[in-house]
């Protein structure tokens, strides 16, 4: 059915794990890690394989920290 | 052939469909985590990086959070005097009429101490566009009162929630200048859904086309939160944002073509 696919970079260090991106996400690809960042900041992060390259998650970070990648298959 | 693909063939420079623009600069971001002024920050860049005006544009910075938005923006910049944006906008179009003006103001700034400025320059029709971030509150000082606090909000200025009794009403500004005649485009948009961002950022593109076109002053209001004033979680504060804010300022176009449409 997709005819897609997607992935997103994010920039650890500059997320302020303020979850904004999580809900944008349609495909439920993202959540927030365990982990903390440099500045004490849980960050986001990619835990499913369906990313569609919609850039819904970078369009809605405050801190423009997501790249959006998509192919054609 | 899908299971093939593997991250490095999909992560590759070819492949990408959104990065951040190069008009925003590489400094973290001031504001708190969440806080709409980043994504107002980044959709203004954007417009101008499409308009190929990095070189053409000058904006004007606010007091108040975003008074540090020329550090971000990687276009010429002039800080204002507290609320001073409009007049000295005016200022830099009418002797640079060939570059793209634009203030980037809060509430505080624009709808309090600003007022004056505000309105004169939107009744003399100065060809400029005002980007007008409206979170109900002084953020930086500490989340005070603002001219555009709900009634019954809650602020460090009014702990028992705004009394429009002793307190008076909020001020819905955008309208007040929307019927200026010296107002050619005025919105209210929001940037806290992927939807909402798509929208916000057309009405700043039509915005910044309509200046090129002199026709007027053009407004956007980007109805916004403020997560650390409001004291709550950046997600609780969109939802807070979307079930108290927008019933009383209301989203989409108020002024198209020089039109009242609402
Ligand atoms: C002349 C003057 N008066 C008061 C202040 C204090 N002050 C700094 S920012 C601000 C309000 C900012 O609120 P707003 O414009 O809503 O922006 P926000 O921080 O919420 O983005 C005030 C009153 C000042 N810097 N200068
Ligand atoms: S919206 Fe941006 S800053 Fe916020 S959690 Fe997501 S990636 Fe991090
Ligand atoms: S205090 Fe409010 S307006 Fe200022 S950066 Fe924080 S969330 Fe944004």
């Amino acid at each position: 059915m997709a005819k897609v696919k997607g992935d997103i970079i994010v920039d650890i260090e500059r997320c302020k794990g303020c979850e904004v991106c999580i809900d944008a996400c349609p495909t439920h690809t993202i959540a927030m890690s365990e982990d903390v960042n440099g500045k004490g900041y849980h960050y986001m992060q990619n835990v499913h394989d369906a990313c569609t390259g919609c850039t819904n998650c970078a369009i809605v970070c405050p801190d423009g920290v997501i790249t959006v990648y998509r192919v054609k298959i | 052939m899908a299971e093939t693909l593997t991250k490095q063939d999909i992560i590759k420079d070819e492949n990408i469909v959104y990065k951040k623009t190069g008009l925003m600069t590489d400094k973290v971001l001031s504001y708190c985590p969440g806080c709409g002024h980043g994504t107002t920050h980044r959709l203004v860049m954007e417009v101008i990086d499409e308009l190929g005006a990095q070189a053409n544009t000058i904006g004007i910075a606010p007091v108040g959070c975003s008074v540090l938005a020329y550090e971000f923006m990687d276009i010429d910049m002039q800080e204002a005097a507290h609320g001073r944006a409009p007049a000295l906008a005016t200022a830099i179009k009418r002797l640079m009429p060939d570059k793209l003006v634009f203030t980037y103001q809060g509430d505080g700034d624009l709808a309090a101490i600003g007022t004056g400025e505000t309105i004169h320059a939107a009744n003399r029709g100065e060809n400029i566009t005002i980007i007008f971030v409206n979170n109900g509150i002084y953020g930086m000082t500490g989340g005070q009162m603002a001219p555009t606090t709900l009634p019954g909000m809650k602020s460090s200025t009014s702990p028992y929630g705004r009394d429009i009794k002793t307190m008076g009403y909020p001020l819905k500004i955008t309208e007040l200048i929307a019927r200026l005649p010296g107002t050619y485009f005025v919105t209210r948009q929001a940037v806290h859904t992927p939807a909402n961002v798509r929208k916000a950022k057309k009405a700043i593109r039509k915005a910044f086309d309509l200046q090129k076109q002199n026709k007027g002053l053009t407004f956007v209001e980007i109805v916004s939160n403020c997560n650390s004033g409001w004291k709550m979680t950046p997600v609780k504060a969109n939802q807070w944002m979307v079930d108290n804010m927008f019933p009383f300022y209301p989203l989409g176009d108020i002024k198209v073509d020089g039109e009242l449409v609402k």
